[in-house]
């Protein structure tokens, strides 16, 4: 019998949840905060190149996206696999795309249309034909700052 | 006496947690912590109509050619070189100073040009770029350590536009070509 043996009968105290609500509370902030929802739908699939190189995309409010890449698989039985141009929900020819940069400044405050980036997402086994037919569009538009859209690594 | 003092009664708090965690299961399915990462580049503005092209002012041996087939093949100074070589390359190009007669003067005069056919994979062409941006920022990264013992990322910003000023990053982008026939 050692001197600390309380009594059997007592068992475990219950362990207090009053603080759990506080940490639930505290995690669901975090991810409030966080969260950034998903806007558009992709209709292309993308699967972005890898580079080292890489900058943080800063002022996501400032960044209109163009996706370029073959369509998704239901939607390949209506529009093939070609690569093609998605801007915001629909898939789009290169001539829309300076109306698409147009309308993307008109919702934007003019002090912050320099700012402005434009993200290509491109997938890596797209063909440059269709790239640079979309960077001349950007440039008769006049938006110059853009950002390839690459993960981190190496090949 | 008692029945005085009780006043409200206390709402049950109990399942305040359950309410939490429904709450933080949908942020945590709905949440994509990936930020956005990519290589930022500046588009040159449409050259103006009557603009007549002053490359013949740049000297021709400060221009490092790159062209990259629609094979995905590079051609570097008019010879056939691989992708892992393009960072030394353009580095040794830049950081020339005048010691080969046939390569750059010095890193401010230096250009890159890029060109690339419509059938060139966007991969292939993002790894040169990468390659090439590879090789501004080991340049900027080796003189910022010389100048100020710090690596570029860490300087400020004045000490940022000292490095930028003696390695200004040109890389020149041709107007496409289709040299490869079709896509």
């Amino acid at each position: 019998m050692s001197k600390f043996r309380k009594d059997g009968k007592k068992g475990m105290p219950a362990i207090s949840t009053a603080s759990l609500p506080d940490i639930v509370f505290m995690l669901l902030f975090f991810f409030m905060v966080t969260t950034v929802m998903r806007e558009t739908t992709l209709f292309v699939s993308v699967t972005t190149p890898k580079a080292t190189e890489i900058k943080k995309l800063k002022k996501k409010s400032l960044v209109s996206y163009i996706y370029i890449g073959s369509p998704v698989r239901r939607m390949q039985s209506s529009y093939g696999t070609a690569a093609r141009i998605q801007l915001n929900d629909a898939f789009a020819s290169v001539d829309e795309i300076q109306e698409f940069i147009a309308t993307e400044r008109e919702a934007r405050d003019e002090k912050e249309i320099p700012y402005m980036t434009t993200s290509i997402k491109a997938d890596e086994t797209v063909k440059m034909g269709i790239i640079t037919d979309v960077k001349q569009e950007l440039r008769k538009a006049n938006a110059l700052k853009i950002n390839y859209s690459t993960r981190k690594g190496t090949y | 006496m008692a029945s005085s003092r009780r006043g409200l009664p206390e709402i049950n708090a109990g399942s305040m947690a359950d309410i939490a965690f429904l709450l933080l299961i949908f942020f945590l399915v709905t949440t994509t912590m990936d930020q956005d990462t990519g290589i930022a580049r500046k588009l040159p503005p449409m050259p103006e109509e009557e603009l007549e092209e002053d490359d013949s002012q740049i000297n021709a041996k400060n221009i490092y050619t790159v062209l990259i087939n629609s094979n995905n093949q590079l051609l570097v100074e008019g010879e056939l070189m691989d992708i892992s070589q393009l960072k030394d390359g353009a580095k040794k190009f830049i950081n020339n100073n005048g010691i080969d007669p046939n390569s750059s003067e010095n890193p401010e005069k230096a250009i890159i040009s890029l060109q690339n056919d419509r059938g060139t994979e966007y991969m292939t062409y993002i790894r040169v770029q990468n390659e090439l941006a590879a090789a501004y920022t080991d340049l900027r990264n080796n003189a910022s350590l010389n100048e100020f013992g710090e690596r570029y990322a860490d300087l400020n910003k004045s000490q940022t536009k000292e490095i930028r000023k003696m390695y200004p990053q040109k890389i020149s982008e041709a107007e496409p070509k289709n040299i490869g026939g079709d896509e």
